[in-house]
């Protein structure tokens, strides 16, 4: 994974965010990934939510398992600690992390292969736990950097580049996480931005698990005539059903959206994420009918995008396990010993 | 066994235990020794015959001269008779259903009506004994009466129809006054809270469970607020032990003290990313109870076999910091040094235990905390350290052990850096370039032969005129040392020497260099300890011989005995047979001696008093 360091020039005419930085302050290194592929647009995408919501670098931890996908936190935020671990191991990585400090924010990137094959039991896993952290699969049907074998999302009759044809059902990680009690389920395309960015912002102020599988074509190994998760073929068969708008707190009064054709889900730490309605009567809220929806949307071959699901009120690792609000790493030692005079105490009933 | 110890008598007690739930057969063996002499021994004064099935096998195992206690309800298969053992009978089961009228009562008291018997055949002190019914059933009054009355039958028909107490009994002393009855998972958990560790990941798995059900006892009594109820640790039950590994990596990353806490099959499934922690250097620490062989083996049975595994568990070039606890003592002072060695290195450390120490109880010195402690965090930058460098760099510049000052997450901007298991070169940066690569290795490599300097020392114990050195580890030791004490008596002197941690310290090359003649005392079949010191010390391999023993029972002193005897030559071995014998010619001076009692009961004899 080498890389190059990216200059750093501050055009005058950049936006800056409450902290007072632009967005290249979110930046990281040059990417190194072939040009075209679709994780390098998430990237951007990253870049610009964590702009957007004002978060200071360093307060984030970006975590990765390997693959093409897995190299993107060196890409952004260069601020932010980051650890790129081992193939498929990211979630069980990031639980720990989480556990250890409350108070960073989370992001990990995946691939397919570092998800729905080695690493599915951790994502599972973590999904189970609601672990808060934001979870982003990029799912491009192959394994890139090991040139581009089937993975397990890979569409049935899906085509190779050397034009083998898939043979066996693909894992479709929103219906799994949806399966598994996730409670931030969503779906996005990476060369939809407008959708994208503010779908990462929701996810990363949910208060738990947020799940966001982002189809992503490898250009290099699926990008081909007879690939079902090329650009072209995404873009022929995207169906967005929701568009997103992320609202947070301060701007909530000053915004201006028409009630009736918005859904508002608002999010635990008061923040409210805006949903406007393509779909008729879509609700992201009911497990149920977001199940069978994506499953007929599915039999027709659509690929459903947007805030898929969304429940508020779903319990949190730590507050599931009423763990302290100080972080444990912030603990003093002292209150974590119990000292020399509770040992005494102690051993009297070792006699 | 709890009697015996407030008697002020060292004791030990093994449970030997097949792998089931419920139904087979279990013993409990029971050493008194007037010497202090506690290793296992098969060498059986008086069996406790309760199971019918196994009578047979039990009645052949007691040394002639040696007693059976029986239940004499129903009379005994001649065929089981011996004449060189004395039976001793007691109606248990006419008696008991004579005096409770419950069915479920009736066959639970049998049990502890023996626990009477032995009492009286002992000259167990039966003050001791109803102190302890008081306090194990203070709650329960009913349940403590009839437990009373159970003892009080077995022990008045004792006092009644033998000769009590036996040739050999007990006498009170005055040897435990200053120690616990613990056992070594309890004493590690408890170095943990100790420690200060706050993340605690594992997957359950025999022999090592009990370490985190500990832990988490200790922690609900220690770490919740009294008021909201809050916790100051956390618990994940992993998925598995890639994730458990993986949970413990990540908070370590953190800056939180974590620990997992597994047997070998666990650590045949962490090994990558202890690898991958080893390289990128985070800390983490890793108990491992060994037991015996793959997938189910013989997962109740005990066995130092993880020895190799651990000390270069992974891929590619690693090496790790492995500290080997003899007994649950070392296990809560090795737990809490294992954190310390962990964060200054900024490695894996591992504390191998096994299923003798961690689950069976033991007789150790008091615990001692020394309020004065403070966690040795290592090497971490706090923002204002960070603030007056001129640049940070992950892995430079190092100190005297070869170590380079980290940075949390959280922290501030400048401290960020990218953890990872690709190649990287002394600053941190990413590289293929071979001796930028090399130049790290070689860095990990001082690190690892520094940790010499720092872990727990070996324990030495010379004799006036040993013409050989025996090195042994952990649970190993009280066998070897009995082994040596009769050795002694028959002229034959040997030098004691006992590693308690990897890398080896100079004093253990020493040791080696100092002797001709050199024997590795160690469970398991391949000689690992052999193999280890072979390989990272200079020793001539040719001079190292084996004593090994590795059926899954703890060590006995005869196995070592005869292995040193029959390795040294006929012209060392003498007469005498096995070490109790020893014993014997104390007895009758001193009161106390080798008593063993193997009883046999089911699992999860609930009201049960043993
Ligand atoms: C234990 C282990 N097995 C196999 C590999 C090889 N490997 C590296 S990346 C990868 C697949 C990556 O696919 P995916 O997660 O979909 O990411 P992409 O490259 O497509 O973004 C594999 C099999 C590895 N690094 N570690
Ligand atoms: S191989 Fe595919 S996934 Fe990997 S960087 Fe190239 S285009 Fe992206």
């Amino acid at each position: 994974m080498s890389y190059i360091k990216k200059p750093v020039v501050r055009h005058p005419s950049l936006k800056l965010n409450q902290l007072g930085l632009t967005v290249r302050d979110y930046e990281g290194a040059m990417s190194t990934l072939c040009a075209g592929c679709g994780h390098d647009s998430i990237t951007a995408g990253i870049v610009r939510a964590f702009f957007e919501l004002d978060t200071p670098p360093h307060m984030v931890a970006k975590l990765s398992g390997i693959g093409c996908s897995s190299k993107t936190p060196a890409y952004f935020l260069s601020g932010a600690h980051g650890f790129n671990s081992a193939h498929g191991r990211m979630a069980a990585i990031a639980t720990g992390a989480a556990a250890a400090n409350r108070k960073l924010s989370y992001i990990g990137v995946s691939g397919d292969g570092d998800s729905l094959s080695i690493g599915l039991g951790h994502m599972a896993h973590a999904i189970r736990r609601n672990v808060k952290m934001l979870y982003i699969i990029e799912n491009n049907g192959v394994y890139g950097l090991t040139k581009g074998q089937f993975s397990a999302s890979a569409d049935m009759g899906s085509k190779s580049k050397r034009g083998e044809a898939n043979a066996q059902a693909p894992i479709d990680p929103v219906m799994l996480a949806l399966s598994l009690g996730a409670t931030f389920v969503a779906r996005s395309f990476s060369g939809d931005k407008t959708q994208l960015v503010p779908i990462l912002k929701a996810a990363l102020l949910h208060d738990g698990f947020a799940l966001v599988d982002v189809i992503s074509p490898c250009v290099t190994f699926n990008d081909h005539e007879g690939s079902t998760k090329s650009y072209m073929h995404t873009r022929k068969n995207q169906v967005p059903i929701v568009e997103t708008d992320f609202i947070p707190p301060a701007a909530e009064i000053t915004a201006d959206y028409a009630e009736g054709t918005v859904a508002r889900v608002r999010a635990h730490d008061g923040s409210v994420i805006r949903l406007r309605k393509v779909g008729a009567d879509y609700d992201p809220s009911d497990r149920t009918r977001v199940v069978s929806f994506l499953r007929d949307s599915q039999a027709s071959g659509e690929i459903v995008t947007g805030l898929l699901f969304i429940d508020s009120g779903g319990t949190e690792m730590h507050r599931n396990a009423k763990t302290v609000t100080t972080p444990l790493v912030d603990l003093p030692f002292e209150e974590l010993c119990p000292g020399s005079a509770a040992l005494e105490k102690l051993q009297t009933s070792y006699r | 066994m709890q009697a015996i110890f407030r008697m002020g008598i060292p004791v030990s007690g093994k449970n030997l235990f097949p792998s089931n739930i419920q139904g087979l057969p279990t013993w409990y063996e029971v050493r008194v020794n007037l010497r202090g002499h506690t290793a296992r021994t098969s060498e059986y004064d008086l069996m406790v015959a309760m199971n019918a099935e196994t009578y047979a096998r039990d009645v052949r195992e007691v040394r002639p001269g040696g007693y059976v206690l029986y239940d004499s309800t129903w009379p005994l298969d001649p065929a089981l008779m011996r004449d060189d053992v004395t039976f001793l009978g007691v109606p248990y089961a006419r008696l008991c259903n004579e005096s409770f009228t419950e069915a479920r009562e009736r066959t639970l008291m049998k049990n502890i009506a023996y626990v009477g018997t032995l009492a009286a055949l002992f000259d167990i002190d039966m003050d001791i004994v109803s102190g302890m019914l008081k306090e194990k059933f203070a709650r329960k009054p009913a349940l403590m009466e009839s437990n009373a009355k159970a003892i009080q039958l077995g022990h008045r028909y004792a006092l009644e129809h033998f000769e009590c107490p036996l040739p050999f009994r007990l006498e009170s002393m005055d040897a435990t006054k200053d120690s616990i009855l613990i056992d070594g998972n309890t004493a590690t958990a408890l170095g943990c809270v100790y420690a200060g560790a706050t993340v605690a990941a594992w997957y359950p798995i025999t022999p090592s469970t009990s370490v985190l059900d500990a832990f988490k006892g200790f922690c609900e009594a220690y770490r919740v607020d009294k008021a909201t109820g809050e916790k100051r640790y956390c618990i994940l039950q992993a998925e598995d032990e890639l994730g458990a590994i993986g949970m413990v990596i990540g908070a370590a990353w953190n800056g939180a003290r974590a620990f997992t806490s597994t047997s070998g099959p666990g650590i045949s499934l962490m090994s990558e990313l202890i690898g991958l922690a080893y390289y990128a250097e985070v800390p983490a620490v890793i108990i491992d109870v060994q037991r015996v062989g793959p997938s189910t083996g013989m997962p109740t049975r005990t066995q130092q076999g993880d020895i190799m595994m651990c000390a270069y568990a992974s891929h590619g070039d690693t090496k790790h910091v492995v500290l080997f606890p003899s007994n649950p003592r070392e296990c809560f002072e090795f737990a809490v040094k294992a954190f310390d060695l962990a964060e200054r290195l900024q490695t894996p450390v591992f504390l191998l235990s096994d299923l003798d120490i961690g689950m069976n109880d033991w007789v150790v010195p008091r615990l001692q905390w020394d309020d004065g402690y403070k966690p040795h965090r290592g090497r971490v930058l706090s923002k204002e350290e960070l603030l007056a460098l001129p640049k940070f760099h992950r892995y430079s510049p190092e100190d005297e052990l070869g170590v380079a000052a980290r940075t949390l997450p959280g922290v501030h901007e400048k401290g960020a850096f990218f953890t990872r298991g690709s190649g990287h070169n002394k600053l941190g940066g990413y590289t293929e370039i071979p001796d930028e690569y090399q130049e790290v290795m070689d860095r990990l490599l001082r690190k690892h032969r520094a940790a010499r300097t720092i872990v727990p020392e070996a324990v030495i114990e010379r004799r006036a005129g040993a013409t050989f050195g025996v090195v042994t580890l952990g649970g190993c030791d009280p066998a070897v040392r009995e082994a040596l004490d009769v050795l002694e008596e028959r002229g034959i002197r040997g030098n004691f020497l006992r590693v308690r941690a990897f890398p080896f310290g100079d004093e253990v090359e020493a040791f080696l260099a100092e002797h001709d003649t050199l024997f590795v005392v160690e469970q398991n079949r391949d000689a690992q300890l052999r193999s280890l010191l072979v390989m990272e010390t200079q020793v001539a391999k040719e001079k190292v011989r084996s004593v090994l023993a590795y059926g899954g029972f703890p060590l006995q002193a005869n196995q070592v005995i005869e292995g040193i005897v029959a390795r040294l030559g006929a012209g060392a071995s003498v007469n005498g047979t096995a070490p109790h014998t020893n014993g014997h010619a104390h007895a009758h001076t001193h009161g106390a001696h080798d008593a063993h009692d193997a009883r046999q009961e089911p699992h999860g004899d609930e009201g049960g008093m043993p």
